[in-house]
């Protein structure tokens, strides 16, 4: 039992939930307290002890289903039992019903007889010994599968099954023809068994293969498919942000002995300084004002740079986010609204696909929104800095940087392509205080992670 | 409670924690009995999350009833701190003491010839101030002193700051709280501790990695008429059912604050004053604001209460 928890352990944490040491002692106790017998008792203290959110218990629901529709721990210890009294039975009495094939089948390998037999329990049980003698729990990768088969398949005794096919379909066709329609049988039965190991214990290290490829792949060329997958992304490095920047440093606490307070404070026993007060320094959260680029390539980091901003809620005090092509319009609204998936489909509408004109969309900034920048901003701007060859206006971006704490420019683009062809970045760049190439999630999140750490 | 077993005593099984809690009108699902059952078992805290009204703090009630404990509550807020929650010293009292027993100290020192002797004396007895007698404990402490061991409700955790929850920690894990003056004290014998919360924040892995973590969503619709059943004696069977039925419609609509356990307990008592023996419009219309509590979701759900009406009560048909 013990050594099929752990197993279900490591199955856990490949579905996403993260399973701790301590926490796995504390199932085992769990179980161990209340027993194996009632299947909805066990499921109900795995899911007390190991699950910590609405979301984990879902998923380890699912996989205790997936787990234990495969490995009853009664019903495993019980075959073994099954499994001695059938061979016994095999060999005293052979199946009664055929008496012509009782000769033949005396000569079969036992994996032949077992399979002539039809006896479902049995089959079953050298499926899990088989299992557990090649490691099938060490699966990893999908590419694996045939190989565990094939190794199943051997350890079972498959040679002496092909031979036995041999020699029957010589002998006796007709029992040679029930014996490959077992072997059929088997080996989907094998595949099956491979197959639900893999989505039980592959999917962790699927999962890391794929968010590694997924953390330095170019946003901007990502397929369709591959957005749920990199908006899941993008949300997870938001959790990471926030519990890195929204608890509290203990810098805030040091400072200088406040004196009035001290004394308002130890009032009680006639100023005697009891209890000390300090003078806090004081610190602000990021103020943000994202000015996003979202016209053609551009736009889908755009639409995940708008989506990691606005999950920051914890750690980014105030956010202002604005979005343009041809011309500016204030989209914090939307995004606070509305789903990821709609409010992007809104913004596209109303301001997407039109060649991108800098110059005006920053006149369209001055004009309406210029208050919204304070000493205490942040200004980043998110674009190609492509302007068709039209006035860029670097005077007004020059003027918000005057204004702000700091202005960053981050471009989807290398730094190797930036002054060429309608590039405006080398004049823009000299009124930024960064400017960095932020083409995929890795960059997005150390991009943001630095202006969030800029306030600490 | 005449069948309450002594406080020392173990609790036997599962379904020996649902007898117990429903003899004090806690009607608990398989899984909330599993919790418990297994914080005793294994000696953990149970986090208990999930919608207002669904019971979490009533289930501490209920244990505590049950078992015959002392309840202890503590509940959270922003700016709760370790002097309210934890221990405080009794700053005036030690202050007092120094005053009346000044001229003793006079004695005392008098004797000592050179300023370091006195010095020495004085260390000699300086801990006599920090000592027990003059530690207030709150409710955290008195927990952990109480001899016979509690119920320990931390109501509401998610309300309190960030700071407070690895204050909790030493508690939760070993029972015992660390006064630098005084050393650790241990728990005479380990409360039963449960937290509640609303999940307005998310709790920090450390905490939730010591509790059992059990979610209370709303109850299945005949789980819920067992509640009703239990805790409005009055009430005739057809009505339980139609008014079960007809919440459990309700809260398919989207609505700002969905009618829960406690809701649904505060109708029923309101239909059995009014006499009612079965669903109406007109009674449901007069009363739905026992039941929702904003101004628009009663907008949203009027137009659906006569549907919702002849739906429970075809309900009482067929069931």
């Amino acid at each position: 039992m013990q050594e099929n928890l752990h197993r279900f352990f490591r199955a856990a944490r490949g579905a996403g939930v993260h399973v701790s040491p301590a926490e796995s002692i504390d199932a085992m106790r769990a179980v161990a307290s209340v027993g194996v017998a009632d299947r909805t008792v066990l499921r109900d203290s795995l899911l007390l002890t190991l699950a910590k959110s609405e979301d984990e218990k879902k998923a380890l629901g699912a996989c205790f289903d997936l787990f234990f529709a495969h490995v009853d721990p009664a019903q495993a210890e019980a075959s073994d039992e099954a499994q001695d009294a059938a061979s016994n039975e095999a060999q005293a009495a052979p199946p009664s019903g055929q008496p012509s094939d009782a000769d033949t089948s005396a000569e079969l390998g036992p994996l032949a007889q077992m399979l002539l037999a039809q006896n479902t329990a049995d089959v079953s049980a050298a499926i899990a010994n088989a299992s557990s003698a090649v490691g099938l729990s060490e699966i990893r990768y999908f590419t694996q599968r045939g190989l565990y088969s094939s190794r199943m398949l051997e350890t079972m005794g498959i040679q002496r099954l092909r031979d036995d096919l041999d020699r029957l379909t010589e002998t006796n066709p007709g029992l040679a023809e029930r014996l490959q329609a077992g072997l059929d049988g088997l080996r989907d039965t094998v595949r099956d068994a491979v197959a639900q190991a893999l989505a039980l214990y592959g999917r962790e290290e699927t999962e890391n293969l794929r968010h590694e490829i997924l953390r330095n792949a170019q946003l901007s060329r990502i397929e369709p498919r591959q957005v749920e997958a990199m908006r899941a992304l993008i949300r997870q490095i938001a959790r990471r942000l926030r519990e890195r920047y929204s608890k509290p440093r203990k810098r805030q606490r040091r400072g200088h002995l406040d004196v009035r307070r001290t004394l308002r404070r130890n009032a009680a026993w006639g100023s005697v300084p009891f209890l000390t007060a300090w003078k806090r320094k004081h610190r602000d959260r990021p103020k943000i004002v994202a000015l996003c680029d979202v016209s053609g390539s551009v736009a889908r980091v755009s639409d995940f740079f708008l989506l990691l901003i606005h999950s920051l809620h914890d750690v980014v005090s105030d956010v202002r986010s604005f979005a343009f092509s041809g011309h500016l319009i204030e989209v914090s609204e939307i995004l606070e609204q509305k789903p990821a998936e709609e409010a992007m489909a809104e913004i596209m509408h109303k301001v997407g696909f039109g060649s991108s004109d800098y110059g005006s969309s920053l006149v369209d900034f001055e004009k309406q929104f210029m208050a919204s920048v304070t000493p205490q901003t942040t200004v980043i701007v998110l674009g190609d800095a492509r302007s068709n060859k039209l006035d860029p206006r670097a005077d007004i971006l020059k003027a918000i940087s005057e204004r702000a704490k700091r202005v960053v420019w981050l471009n989807p683009e290398g730094r190797v392509t930036w002054g060429w062809g309608d590039s405006e970045m080398p004049r823009y760049q000299t009124f930024c205080n960064v400017v960095r190439p932020c083409a995929t999630a890795q960059q997005l999140e150390r991009a943001v992670s630095d202006i969030v750490s800029a306030y600490q | 409670m005449a069948d309450s077993p002594a406080p020392s005593s173990a609790i036997a099984s599962i379904t020996a924690v649902e007898a117990g809690l429903a003899a004090q009108g806690y009607i608990a699902s398989r899984q909330i009995a599993t919790a418990v059952y297994l914080s005793q078992a294994i000696d953990k805290p149970i986090l208990v999350e999930g919608p207002a009204g669904v019971g979490k703090t009533e289930l501490a009630k209920a244990i505590a009833a049950w078992r015959g404990l002392k309840m202890i509550r503590l509940q959270c807020y922003e700016g709760l701190d370790e002097a309210k929650a934890l221990y405080e010293w009794k700053y005036a009292k030690q202050l007092l003491y120094t005053q009346i027993l000044k001229d003793k100290l006079g004695e005392v020192l008098g004797g000592a010839q050179t300023l370091h002797a006195a010095l020495g004396q004085l260390h000699d007895f300086g801990d006599v101030f920090f000592s027990k007698e003059f530690v207030e404990p709150r409710p955290l402490l008195q927990a952990l002193l109480e001899p016979d061991g509690c119920v320990l409700l931390i109501d509401e955790i998610d309300k309190s700051d960030a700071e407070f929850e690895s204050l909790l920690l030493e508690i939760l894990s070993d029972f015992q709280v660390t006064i630098p003056e005084l050393g650790s004290i241990a728990a005479a014998k380990p409360p039963t501790v449960i937290l509640t919360s609303n999940s307005e924040r998310n709790l920090g892995d450390a905490l939730k990695r010591r509790c059992l973590h059990l979610h209370i969503g709303f109850p299945e619709q005949k789980l819920e008429e067992r509640i009703v059943e239990s805790r409005v004696p009055g009430i005739s069977q057809t009505l339980r059912r139609q008014l079960v039925a007809f919440i459990h419609d309700i809260r398919t609509l989207d609505l700002k604050k969905q009618p829960s356990v406690s809701e649904t307990i505060d109708w029923a008592r309101v239909l059995v004053l009014l006499q009612s023996a079965e669903l109406g419009h007109e009674v449901v219309k007069d009363t739905l604001n026992v039941l929702l509590k904003y101004e628009s979701d009663i907008e949203v759900a009027l137009p659906q209460v006569t549907t919702f009406v002849a739906k429970a009560q075809r309900q009482n048909i067929f069931g």
